[in-house]
Order: structure tokens, then C-alpha cells, then sequence
């Protein structure tokens, strides 16, 4: 299994160079200039023309692609534009809040999504499986701000029960960090609930079709235990692949999320990013999130072994 | 959640649950007495960049009056006043300006403010700064007598020297340390070091949350009551969070709940939201105001024709923009003068073009008088400005409505200010028409008034040519009296009304809100943070 | 936000593509929600295509004198900041939402197909392109559409486009697996054996096949498509101001939402509605094709 990690590690290599290629020439190639943003209202071309230089972004491609390589090899990921503080320090600022939300939310879909897909898959073909999946499906529907104001204008606003923005690290108490983190991961939560809800559902409709589960009833084991003991284990494979692709799904819901509720993760530090054009947070971030990806995918297939011990790396 | 769910349901439960966790935290922890008073402020944008030099941004403007102090400043009835400077004479020959800066200036790092610091601070800024280049085109030399004192030796009389340094608006002639200050003027500075009535907390500064800065124990203030940017500057609070919040609706709600003490800049729209709470008061602080504009490219088709900007300026209807961008009419309306209205130099001659009623008939036939031939014009529009995009909205549909073929290019801020600065044509990437908006200051009088100088192509964008602007306004330089001064606005004003450089849009305020718990907020076209107490 | 991805169906017998959509049919009669759900897009097909004609007036036209005012007999949605009739735009606006979600829908079917068909067969190209699929799967989705679209220019070509982009790898993915299945069958392997060129190999035997699956995909990014586009709106990178679409639409209201809530009320009661029905198209197709199918979604 190590080695069978090992490999893998080292074939994320040609996916990242393709990723680091990919953003650094979008952004090269991108119209829009960070100099004259800075130079502001009234400044001249050559005022433009010279902060372009005291930023390096008159050099030609290779040159900048070449020396923003070199000091990404040596774990700089760069300096942002406007604030001049490192990339990596805005990144750091940034990651509790995000990998928080990211925790809850998924938390908050698993929760809700598998004993409504449990649910439906045992009573399925019923007007209960009908129900809890077009619910799931609704809120799939819904875009995630309507959802995240909605649930702003009732429980923060009207109830003044929980908080209308922000972020309180957890470092800072449970309590403030609950009650700030209630809100987005529910609204974030409810809308990744139907994905995998409807995996669930179809995931043990499937296993509970199994011969040895129908073997399990005749022995006389106990519907629950049945679907428990037997189904969900060997149902959590395709399971725990959509958490997987989820949480790269769930970058973008977080992105929303973060700009309604004032929360300063990375979701936003990309998108105030990207409209700056500060081409040093974007290219890291980027980059970040790939390699993310590649590790929670990488995960979840090792973890394949772990329900299913015929599978053997 | 148990205490919550309790008294959950009726109205001020929130009061009550928060009042009866807050005394058990009380009598738990036992806190102290002296609490440290913190004002979090929601501030107009985010803070990207700390160089008030190196960039023109507003928000890094008003954090320069947060961390670094000024020689002089303009007070509310537009006099110069003296702030750092203790004394300062004028020689016989009205050639040589002698400062003498009070005593106990310290930097934040312990070092004395020095008569060298202010030199290099000034220098700088002059290499950016429009007003600082025309004083450094007219001075002969800057020398530190010492410590305490410095000259200016100019090449000739030049009456507005200190309205340059008292200047309250991008680019402010802040003073930091000689070392910082002689960072070359097209690079960023990183260090946040000033005189200032509070610091700068780099370690807690967060780009995009939030900003912190502490009182500086070791300010000396002015004896006189605070005045705009001037007079005494004491900070009553001993810390300051300006928490970045990009959602007005949330914002709002913050502000209702208490959450954040202070709004800089509310939407006019959502007033009725904070009407209703008695805790919290909107007012318009801003005495002067913003002025929005409508600006065309003067060298390329179809705006380079004279008649067809007079074509334009027949149908602009400033009521309309004004709504469009203050929603009442309580914050926005009309103003019909190349100055800002409600400063010296605005005037009303020959406002009528634009005061009148709006004569569709006869600028669809100006369109026609100008031979335009249905070229395609590019109205620039920045969604992410709803200022800016509101305007572009209103020009694209009443330019359709004479007959222009006009087009709205959206984007967001950045692109249009690149996009912008090209002199092509529109289909290589060039515009006819973008719109922005100056803070009241910005145009007070032709000294600053960028957009309105026929300059060619060393103008501001939209490039005008006129001779007899110009002319006009190097007069205005040498204008002798205030009366001369103010008849100089008046010719310049008429002789715009003609070549149309731009057209002033609307003059409108922009509402702020705070919590009652605050009392000190100082009038002023600037949001000061110095005199505001917190109970 | 993506829509989940599908596995291949095994296929034991060469299915003749007739007798598949004859399934089709009957299965999704039995699907009351998938009839709705296809009703109601269909609704909106006709909402976009006859919008000039559903009693609305012009889109565009800004009054600022009659902004914010509540739903009445002349606006019967109000009008928003700029005075202009909701109703009116929310109709046109299905022109926008809905061309979104159909071009993006095709756009990215048909590109990955075409990748997705090709790498199948050509075994050198396979590794190439299955690292450059992943390297644009790992970059998330919406990020990756913001990226391009502020990068580029507002439009809506660009937006489809974005959108799109994102949704190719793993329609590849999908026929790529289901090619690769499809290449061991007997059939296939005579047709090779016996010299059938590439092309005609593709088009006779392995098309036919895919074309379900790749449909109930293409019902799904359909929906996602459109949700995007909402929230590019919201973010400030989605269509251009000048054509309103629901998206843009909410996103211009949005601070509004306690003082004129019908502003964004309608626009996302129509784009709630609309994805939810394209939603459950999709499941009612995917349960008619192959119940096994059901493992993977």
C-alpha cells in the first residue's frame, strides 16, 4: 500500500505542472493591469508604466514563469501585489476559517444526507422515498445565497438567535465558534445534502439487493442491524468517493458563503484576488487547492481498503 | 441553547439572554473594571495597499490619517490652518517660507520628527502628486536649518504653497521617517511608521477582514477644537478594528445587532433598515459631498466632435442621475457646476444648458448637425461600482433614445481603468464614454480639477484640448484677489459649457451610520477617527 | 458547482439504440416528477422564446423616478433600483438563464464526447489528455470560471464557455470508461478485427451506446450550469449587466433583500423551479435507463 501511495504521490507531479502552466499563462495572457489600478484616478501613463516595472510585470513570459518556478521550488509561493505581505502569510490567515466551514458543512450534508438516503432506499418506491429525495433534490436547487439569506434574515435577524456575520476562531471559545459556524454550514450543508443523499439511496438500494443481505433477513438478524451492520458498510465505497469529488465542490459554495457571512477564508482571498488581478495569491491559491484535491482523492482511495478488503493496493 | 430557546420568542429576548450570560460572566470571571474601549468601524473598502504616496486609494488615504500627521490641514471654513508646523513665516520678497514644527513630535519607533524627515516626506509626494509637482516645478530648494526648522526658497511668488501642503485629498503630504521616505516614489513602501494619533498593528492586520490600530500614547495634540483635518486630533479610543464587511445587507445587520459600532459608507436604499432602530443614528457627515461625472473620449470618433458633446450635455438630466445614485433626494441632487457646489469657486453661469428643461427634439437634431453617421460609442461600466454602474446604465439608454449607437462595455473596476487609458479607437479596444465620481475636495478649484483642462494628450483621461482652458487656468495661478479668483471659475465655466470636457452627473452624499453608544464623529468631507468617544 | 458523475452501465447485450429510447419512454411515463419536471423546462423554452410577447415591456428602460416601488397593476413585479419592470426582466431573463443552461449543457456534452471517444481508442493521447482532465478537475470549478471569465471579457459566449470548461472532464471521464467497456465487447472487437476504419467503428457501435448516459449527464449539467451562472452574478463575474438574467438579476437586489425582497423573490423562485425540474428530469431519465446506473449517482 505504501508503495502504491508513493506512486500515486508521484504522478500528481505532471497533473500540478499542467495546473501551474494553465493558471500562470491565463493570467499573463489576461487584459487588466494591477499597476493602473494602483496608480490610481490621476496618474499618467509613465506613472503606470513605471509601478509596471517596480512589479516585474514588464518582463517577458519565460522570464516570469521561470523565476515565479524557481521560488515556488524553494516554497515561496510569492508576494501579493497590493498588500506586499507573502502569499503564504495570507494563505495562512485565511485557512482556519475556510477548513472550518469546510468541516462543519460537510458535517452538517453527511448528518442530514445518509439517514434520508438510508431512509429512502428502505422504504423505496414509497411516497417517503419520493418525498425525502425531492426535498434533497430542492435543495440542490436553490442557489446557495438565496439559501444563506434566507436563513440570515430568520434565525439572525428576525429571532436574533445566532449571529449575522463573522468568524470566532475556536482557539477564542466553542461557544462563539458555534454559534458564528451554525448558519453558513447549514446553508452550504443543505445544498451538498442531495448529492449525497441520492448516492446513499442508490448506493444501498444496490447492496440491499445483495444476496447475502437477503441471506442476513433469513437468519433472522434485525431489519436495523441488517442495514447497519451488512448494507451501510459495503454501500460507504461510492460514498466516500462523492465526499471526495464534494470537497472540491464545496470550494465553490464556500466562495459565496464566505462573502455573505463576512467570513475571511480563502474562498474570498481568490475571488478579491482574481478581480485585483494580484497574480502572486492567485497563482498560489491555485495551486493550493489542487494539490488538496489530488491529497483528498488520494485519501479517500486508500480508504477504499478500509470498507472493502479485497481491495488491495 | 437551552437559555436561548427559553426566552427565544419575545421581542428584546436577545437583550435579555445576552444581559443575564453577561452578569453570569461577571460574577464568574471576575472581570476587570477598566475595559479597554474598542470601535469597530465597517470602512468604505478594503485596505490593500499602506502607501498613501504610491497609491490614490481613498481607503489608503484615510489610513494615513490614522497613522501619520500633516504640516498643515484645511479647516471647515476652507482656511489653512497649521497642525505639526508651530510657526511659519513668509519673507518680504514672498520667496523664502521658513516652518518651525512644534515640540514632542515623536515617530511611532521613539525617533523625533525632524525638520530632514519632512523634507524627504514632501519630496516624495511631490514627485506624484498633481498640486506637490506644480510647487515642486515653482521651488528652488528645500534646506534643514535644523532639527526643528526648514526652509523653502521658491523661483518666484507662488501664493497657494501652503493650500499644497494642506492638501485634504489623494495625494495627502503625509510625514514619515526620512529612511522610509526616501523609498523611491514608484514602490510601495511596507513599513506603516508616521506621527499619528494612533499605530498601525501590523501583526493583527488581516487583508480583507481587518485592520487594527491602537491609540498612540505618545501623540501631542493641538489645543484647538477639531476642525475637518485640523485643530487638535485626540483619540479617545484605545483601539480601532475597521472590519471589512463586502455585503451591504450584512453589514446592515451587523450594524442593527450590534456586532460593528460604525458604517462609514451605508446604500442610501437600506436606511429604512436602520431607521427603525433606536440605537442607532444615520446622518450625512459629509458636508460636501462626491461629484459624479460623465467623461468623453476627446480624440476618437464620435466624441471628438464638439457638437455632438453639446448633443449629449442637452439630454443629461442630473435629477435622474442623482436618484439613480443617492435613491432619495435628501442625497442626491443636482449640481450644475464644474466646482463642486457649495465650495467658493462654484458658480451657476451658464448652468442652464444643464438646469433646463431637457429639449430631446433639438439634440437629435444636434446629433444630425454634427454629421455623426451611427459609429459605434463604447460607454465604459464597472459592475462591482454601483456608483459607476448606475451612471453607464442611465447614459447607454438615454444615449439611445437621440440616436447614438451606444454600447456598454462591462466590466469590473481594474479593466476599466486599463481599458481606459487607451487612445485606440473602439474596435481596437478603445471606449468614448466611462463615468467615475471625485469626493467634493478633489475639485474645488482648477489647481486640482483634473478633468478640467484641455491639456491634449497630457490631460486625464478622455484627453480635451483647449487652448484657452489652459490659459485660463494658469491666470487663475496668478490671480491676485479672491474676486479675480472667483471671476477666473466663472470664464473657465462658460468656456466648458462649450467644448464640453466632461459633464458634472450629480452631487451626492453618502449617508454614514453608528451606533448611539458613539458621540464626537466630526463633519467633515474626510471620515476622521480622532475625537470619537465610545460609552 | 458540479453535477455528479456517472459510471458505465455494463452492457451485456449489443442494445440497439431503438429499443433503449422505446425504455426510455415507457419507464418515464411511470415517473410522474421526471414529466413534470420536463413540462416545466419546457415552459421556460417558451417563456424565453416568446418573452416579447407575454405582455412585458422593454427590459432595458430606466426611470429612475419610479425605482423600488412594489408589485401593482402596471408592474407586476415591481420595479427594481433603476426603475425598471421586474417582470419584464425576469421573463427575458429566461432567455439568458436557459440559453446558459442548454449551451453549456451541448457545448460540454459534445466536447467531451468528442475527447472522451477519441482518448478511448488512441492509447499515447489517453495520457496525455487524462493528466491535463485532471489538472483542470482539481482546480475548483467556480474558481476556474471566474478566472476566466474576469480574465476575458463579460459576455455571454465567454460565460458559456467558462462554464463549460469546467464540465468537460468529467463527461470525458464518463464516456472514456464507458468506451473502454464498450471496446471489449465481441462485436467491437470483430468490427476492429475485421478492418472497419476508427470513424465508422465509432459512430455505428460505440455512439449509440454512450448517448444515454452522456444525456442523463448532460440533464444535470444542464441544472448546475444555470446555478453557476448565478452565482458568477453574485460574485460579479457572470453575464453582463445589459441582459438581465436571473442571476443578475438577485445579484443586482441583493443588499435589497429586506427592503424590496420581490426583487430577488421572483428571479429565484423561476430559477429554483427550472433547475429543480431539469433536476428531476435527470433522475427520472437515469432511473428509466438502468436502476444499476442509480449505484454511481
Amino acid at each position: 500500500m505504501l508503495r502504491y501511495a508513493l506512486r500515486r504521490l508521484a504522478a500528481t507531479i505532471p497533473v500540478m505542472g499542467v495546473v501551474a502552466l494553465f493558471v500562470f499563462s491565463l493570467l499573463y495572457l489576461s487584459p487588466g493591469d494591477p499597476a493602473a489600478v494602483i496608480a490610481g484616478d490621476i496618474a499618467t501613463e509613465e506613472d503606470i508604466a513605471r509601478i509596471r516595472a517596480s512589479l516585474g510585470l514588464d518582463q517577458p513570459y519565460f522570464v516570469r514563469f521561470g523565476t515565479w518556478l524557481w521560488a515556488l521550488l524553494q516554497g515561496d509561493l510569492g508576494t501579493s501585489i497590493f498588500t506586499g505581505l507573502p502569499v503564504s502569510t495570507l494563505i495562512g490567515q485565511r485557512v482556519e476559517p475556510t477548513l472550518a466551514l469546510t468541516l462543519c458543512t460537510l458535517i452538517v450534508a453527511i448528518a442530514l444526507a445518509v439517514p434520508l438516503g438510508v431512509l429512502a432506499a428502505a422504504r423505496a418506491g414509497g411516497w417517503i422515498d419520493r418525498g425525502v429525495m425531492a426535498v434533497a433534490v430542492l435543495g440542490f436547487s436553490v442557489p446557495v445565497f438565496v439559501l444563506a439569506y434566507a436563513l440570515v434574515l430568520l434565525f439572525a435577524v428576525q429571532l436574533e438567535w445566532l449571529p449575522v456575520q463573522g468568524y470566532s476562531s475556536i482557539t477564542k471559545g466553542f461557544g462563539p465558534f458555534i454559534s458564528h459556524m451554525i448558519l453558513p454550514s447549514v446553508a452550504l450543508g443543505i445544498t451538498y445534502m442531495a448529492l449525497i443523499a441520492r448516492i446513499t439511496r442508490a448506493s444501498m438500494l444496490d447492496v440491499l439487493a445483495q444476496d447475502y443481505v437477503r441471506t442476513a433477513h433469513a437468519k433472522g438478524l434485525a431489519p436495523g442491524a441488517v442495514l447497519t451492520g451488512h448494507a451501510l458498510k459495503n454501500a460507504a465505497i461510492p460514498i466516500v468517493t462523492i465526499i471526495g469529488i464534494g470537497i472540491a465542490l464545496l470550494i465553490g459554495g464556500v466562495v459565496v458563503t464566505e462573502t455573505v457571512f463576512a467570513i475571511p477564508g480563502i474562498g474570498r482571498l481568490t475571488v478579491d484576488a482574481i478581480l485585483r488581478r494580484d497574480y502572486p495569491i492567485i497563482q498560489g491559491v491555485t495551486l493550493l487547492f489542487s494539490a488538496i484535491y489530488v491529497l483528498v482523492n488520494l485519501l479517500v482511495d486508500l480508504s477504499y481498503s478500509l470498507f472493502d478488503p479485497r481491495i488491495r493496493y | 441553547m437551552g437559555l436561548l430557546s427559553v426566552v427565544g420568542r419575545s421581542p428584546g429576548s436577545r437583550a435579555m439572554s445576552l444581559s443575564l450570560v453577561g452578569a453570569t460572566c461577571l460574577l464568574v470571571a471576575g472581570s476587570a473594571l477598566a475595559q479597554p474601549k474598542t470601535l469597530k468601524f465597517v470602512p468604505e473598502a478594503d485596505l490593500r495597499s499602506l502607501d498613501p504616496i504610491w497609491t490614490t486609494a481613498y481607503i489608503t488615504r484615510n489610513h494615513g490619517y490614522m497613522v501619520y500627521d500633516v504640516l498643515f490641514a484645511i479647516d471647515e471654513k476652507f482656511q489653512v490652518q497649521p497642525q505639526m508646523v508651530d510657526k511659519h513665516e513668509l519673507s518680504p520678497d514672498k520667496l523664502t517660507y521658513t516652518f518651525t514644527l512644534r515640540d514632542g513630535l515623536k515617530f511611532h519607533d521613539g525617533q523625533p520628527v525632524k525638520a530632514a524627515d519632512c523634507i524627504a516626506s514632501i519630496q516624495r509626494w511631490a514627485k506624484r502628486d498633481v498640486f506637490g509637482q506644480k510647487l515642486a516645478d515653482m521651488t528652488d530648494s528645500w534646506t534643514a536649518v535644523n532639527d526643528k526648522t526648514f526652509r523653502l526658497k521658491l523661483k518666484a511668488p507662488f501664493p497657494y504653497v501652503l493650500d499644497a501642503l494642506a492638501k485634504p485629498s489623494s495625494n495627502v503630504p503625509f510625514i514619515m521617517p526620512e529612511r522610509i521616505a526616501k523609498t523611491d516614489a514608484f514602490t510601495a513602501i511596507t513599513e506603516a511608521v508616521g506621527s499619528g494619533p494612533f499605530r498601525f498593528v501590523k501583526e493583527e492586520w488581516v487583508p480583507g477582514n481587518k485592520v487594527v490600530y491602537v491609540k498612540n500614547g505618545d501623540y501631542v495634540p493641538r489645543k484647538e477644537p477639531p476642525s475637518w483635518g485640523a485643530g487638535g486630533k485626540v483619540a479617545k479610543v484605545d483601539r480601532v478594528e475597521w472590519i471589512y464587511i463586502p455585503d451591504a445587507a450584512t453589514a446592515a445587520a451587523a450594524l442593527n445587532a450590534g456586532e460593528v459600532d460604525w458604517w462609514q459608507q451605508m446604500p442610501p436604499d437600506l436606511i429604512p433598515l436602520l431607521a427603525k432602530n433606536k440605537d442607532v443614528k444615520i446622518e450625512n457627515t459629509d458636508p460636501l459631498g462626491s461629484i459624479g461625472l460623465l467623461r468623453f473620449n476627446h480624440l476618437q470618433v464620435p466624441f471628438n466632435n464638439q457638437k455632438l458633446r453639446q448633443a449629449v450635455l442637452l439630454v443629461v438630466d442630473q435629477n435622474d442621475y442623482a436618484i439613480a445614485i443617492a435613491g432619495d433626494p435628501k442625497n442626491g441632487k443636482p449640481c450644475a457646476s464644474f466646482f463642486t457646489c457649495g465650495t467658493p469657486l462654484a458658480n451657476t453661469v451658464g448652468s442652464e444648458v444643464l438646469t433646463g428643461k431637457r429639449d430631446y427634439e433639438k439634440a437629435k437634431a444636434l446629433v444630425k448637425e454634427s454629421g455623426y453617421k451611427g459609429e459605434k460609442v463604447i460607454v465604459l461600466d464597472a459592475t462591482d461600482q454601483p456608483i459607476v454602474h448606475a451612471q453607464a446604465l442611465l447614459t447607454g439608454e438615454m444615449l439611445r433614445k437621440i440616436g447614438i449607437n451606444a454600447e456598454l462595455a462591462a466590466s469590473d473596476w481594474g479593466t476599466l481603468i486599463t481599458r481606459r487609458s487607451s487612445k485606440e479607437p473602439v474596435d481596437k479596444g478603445g471606449w468614448s464614454i466611462f463615468h467615475t465620481w471625485f469626493v467634493g475636495p478633489d475639485i474645488v478649484n482648477p489647481a486640482l480639477n483634473s478633468p478640467l483642462r484641455g491639456a491634449g494628450e497630457k490631460s486625464w483621461f478622455g484627453w480635451p484640448t483647449d487652448p484657452k482652458l489652459e490659459e485660463l487656468r494658469d491666470a487663475w495661478f496668478n490671480a491676485p484677489t479672491a474676486a479675480d479668483q472667483k471671476k477666473i471659475a466663472e470664464e473657465m465655466q462658460k468656456r466648458a459649457w462649450e467644448t464640453v470636457p466632461f459633464i458634472p452627473t450629480a452631487q451626492f452624499i453618502i449617508p454614514t451610520a453608528y451606533r448611539t453608544s458613539l458621540s464626537g464623529i466630526i463633519r467633515s468631507p474626510v471620515t476622521f477617527l480622532w475625537n470619537v468617544e465610545k460609552k | 458547482m458540479d453535477s455528479p458523475a456517472i459510471a458505465a452501465p455494463a452492457a451485456d447485450s449489443p442494445a440497439a439504440a431503438g429499443t433503449l429510447w422505446r425504455q426510455l419512454g415507457g419507464t418515464l411515463r411511470r415517473h410522474p416528477t421526471a414529466i413534470a419536471g420536463g413540462v416545466v423546462l419546457l415552459l421556460m423554452v417558451l417563456v424565453a422564446i416568446f418573452a416579447p410577447w407575454l405582455g412585458t415591456t422593454d427590459p432595458l428602460s430606466v426611470a429612475p423616478v419610479r425605482r423600488l416601488r412594489p408589485p401593482s397593476a402596471q408592474h407586476w413585479f415591481g420595479t427594481d433600483m433603476l426603475g425598471r419592470d421586474v417582470y419584464s426582466r425576469v421573463m427575458y431573463g429566461a432567455r439568458v438563464s436557459v440559453t446558459v443552461g442548454l449551451a453549456v449543457a451541448l457545448v460540454g456534452t459534445v466536447t467531451g464526447l468528442a475527447i472522451g471517444l477519441v482518448t478511448g481508442f488512441v492509447r499515447w493521447l489517453d495520457a496525455i489528455v487524462m493528466r491535463v482532465m485532471d489538472g483542470l478537475m482539481s482546480i475548483p470549478s467556480v474558481l476556474l470560471a471566474i478566472a476566466l471569465i474576469s480574465l476575458t471579457k463579460a459576455s455571454l459566449g465567454n460565460v458559456i464557455f467558462a462554464i463549460a470548461i469546467a464540465e468537460v472532464p468529467r463527461v470525458v471521464r464518463l464516456v472514456r470508461s464507458l468506451v473502454l467497456t464498450l471496446r471489449e465487447q465481441p462485436y467491437v472487437e470483430a468490427a476492429i478485427a475485421s478492418g472497419t476504419r476508427l470513424p465508422r467503428i465509432l459512430v455505428r457501435h460505440i455512439l449509440p451506446n454512450t448517448m444515454a448516459p452522456v444525456l442523463v449527464q448532460a440533464t444535470y449539467i444542464c441544472a448546475s450550469a444555470m446555478i453557476t451562472e448565478a452565482i458568477l452574478s453574485f460574485i460579479g463575474a457572470g453575464t453582463p449587466p445589459d441582459i438581465p438574467s436571473w442571476g443578475n438579476i438577485m445579484a443586482e437586489s441583493r443588499s435589497l433583500i429586506q427592503i424590496a425582497g420581490t426583487l430577488l423573490l421572483f428571479p429565484g423562485i423561476f430559477l429554483s423551479l427550472t433547475v429543480l425540474s431539469v433536476n428531476l428530469l435527470g433522475d427520472g431519465m437515469r432511473d428509466a435507463l438502468d436502476p444499476r446506473l442509480a449505484r454511481r449517482l
